[in-house]
């Protein structure tokens, strides 16, 4: 699903945020990215979605070969990947059922078959009943879990995060948590940006961790 | 086990109901619109703004074209007076009514005889008295020549033509105030086109400009779209509209400008051309040419979105 072969990337400043980084990530799998601050993972996750493009290497999500990626072919790209961002990127000037639905739209479903699809989204994330109010009313938590209502509304192959637990009390966390196993249990692949190694513990699964932008050992602890 | 998974789910994405390109426009075109009537306040000054622009070029078009009018239904201005040798035969002022009708920059022409001249004379002037008493007709035979509209602007070379020949005793034109009208319109013309290019490039920039604003308004918005996989041209869509509603809009106070003016002028121009003794009335703006004129005002929004729209939603990439 994600394969990096000795990829690189270097900022326009001369920072070094990727070294020789290589990694495979199969269908269907789940794995956390793990590492200090400044590490590389944001980087990581954006060169995956195609945010920024490699300096050196091939990247490979999908089938697709990133660095031959046009501008054309990026938004279909992205409509089957989900990313869950650590700030939500939700808009505050409409309700939590239209956050949730764009995708949908952009993607030109109609509306009958959006909403359908917004619903079950809501409902899998347990915030159906709040799809009128504005997101801005929500807790961090509940914003969040709107987030990932949107990530997954348009059943992406692969689902995305960067720090989605960051700011929630571990209860929540384990709640969103349960959230991302569900998705990954009905095939989706999942990669997760944190640097909270409870929530790694606790949870089984591959870990790619990131030491000043090289890979170091990456364990298989399922 | 995963990679059934990950197929059903793009089969699940090909039954998906999607809806047709036109529809996603209908709907754009309609949102756009909304937008816009949320704050009919700002929106009404863009307008007015544009309507202005436009509403003064076309005025200035319109008047042009019933000065024109108005030289046609004036028609004599043009014509030429050919005053025949007194002694000329009828035969003869036939013959050279007929070579000269014949003539490229004619029209028509017709023959004034020494008689009906008189006769004519005779009722108009309140001398028909002393003219009875005159032994001999005095007028000649006269020939009025009506120019082809082509010839219009070279009366000088007609009429030169005309006083070259044998029978032709004088020449009677009145050309200085042909030229001076035909100077005017034709100065009048290039002074509409110039204005109208220009301001025709105000509006682009005007709608371009506010446009700018309300991506800016929404750049949030146009990030997360763009990383939801929106695609260059479904994120720009709303704008476009946004342009053609914002041209349309002033389209439309244009046009009510417009006939504003005319009502405001055409009372007392009809009363100045009654006094020049023209029964000519001010023809306004003809339906086609509203349509026309809402066709481009819709265009120069268009265009002046296309050119922000490109400039900018290039520079608003997630990162």
């Amino acid at each position: 699903m994600i394969k990096f072969d000795s990829v690189s990337k270097r900022y326009s400043g001369g920072h070094e945020a990727l070294l020789n980084v290589g990694f495979d990530l199969g269908a269907g799998e789940f794995a956390f990215l793990t590492g200090h601050s400044g590490a590389g993972k944001s980087t990581l996750l954006k060169l995956v979605m195609c945010m920024e493009k490699a300096s050196g290497g091939q990247v490979i999500v999908n089938g697709k070969n990133l660095n031959r990626l046009s501008r054309r072919q990026l938004p279909y790209f992205r409509r089957d990947i989900g990313v869950v961002f650590q700030d939500h990127q939700l808009l505050f000037d409409r309700s939590v059922f239209d956050n949730v639905a764009l995708p949908l739209l952009v993607a030109g479903y109609s509306n009958e078959d959006a909403a359908r699809r917004v619903r079950a989204a809501l409902d899998k994330v347990g915030l159906l009943k709040k799809e009128n109010q504005n997101p801005i009313a929500l807790s961090g938590g509940e914003q969040q879990r709107v987030g990932i209502a949107r990530a997954v509304v348009n059943k992406p192959v692969l689902l995305l995060a960067d720090e989605p637990t960051g700011n929630l009390d571990p209860e929540l966390s384990a709640e969103i948590m349960d959230l991302f196993e569900q998705f990954n249990q009905v095939g989706t692949s999942v990669l997760i940006a944190t640097h909270d190694m409870g929530l790694i513990d606790r949870n089984k699964h591959r870990v790619l961790t990131l030491e000043q932008g090289r890979l170091a050992d990456s364990e298989d602890a399922a | 086990m995963s990679r059934n998974a990950s197929s059903s789910s793009v089969v699940g994405r090909k039954k998906a109901n999607k809806i047709s390109w036109f529809q996603q426009n209908q709907e754009t075109a309609v949102d756009s619109l909304s937008r816009l009537m949320v704050e009919p306040g700002s929106s009404f000054l863009t307008w007015s703004v544009i309507g202005i622009a436009l509403a003064l070029p076309v005025c200035l078009l319109l008047f042009l074209q019933n000065l024109q009018q108005l030289n046609r239904s004036l028609d004599q201005a043009g014509n030429i007076s050919l005053f025949m040798d007194i002694a000329i035969s009828e035969a003869a002022l036939e013959n050279n009514r007929r070579e000269i009708e014949a003539m490229e920059e004619v029209l028509t022409v017709t023959a004034i005889s020494a008689e009906t001249a008189l006769a004519e004379f005779q009722a108009t002037s309140g001398l028909g008295n002393v003219l009875e008493n005159l032994d001999e007709n005095p007028l000649p035979p006269v020939l009025v020549v009506t120019p082809a509209e082509t010839a219009l602007g070279s009366l000088p070379v007609l009429a030169g033509e005309l006083d070259a020949r044998p029978d032709v005793e004088y020449v009677q034109v009145d050309l200085e105030w042909v030229q001076r009208l035909f100077a005017i319109i034709g100065f009048a013309e290039r002074l509409a086109a110039g204005l109208a290019l220009l301001l025709g490039l105000g509006v682009i920039l005007a709608v371009g400009n506010t446009v700018r604003l309300a991506i800016e308004n929404r750049r949030d918005e146009i990030l997360v779209m763009k990383l939801v996989g929106g695609t260059d041209a479904y994120v720009a869509r709303p704008f476009l509209y946004t342009g053609i509603w914002y041209g349309i809009g002033g389209g439309l106070i244009s046009i009510l400008l417009v006939l504003i003016v005319f009502l405001f002028l055409s009372g007392p121009l009809s009363q100045l051309l009654t006094l020049y003794g023209s029964d000519y009335s001010l023809a306004g703006i003809s339906v086609s040419n509203a349509l026309l004129l809402l066709v481009t005002a819709g265009g120069l929004g268009f265009i002046g979105a296309c050119v922000t729209v490109i400039r900018q939603l290039k520079n608003i990439e997630p990162a």
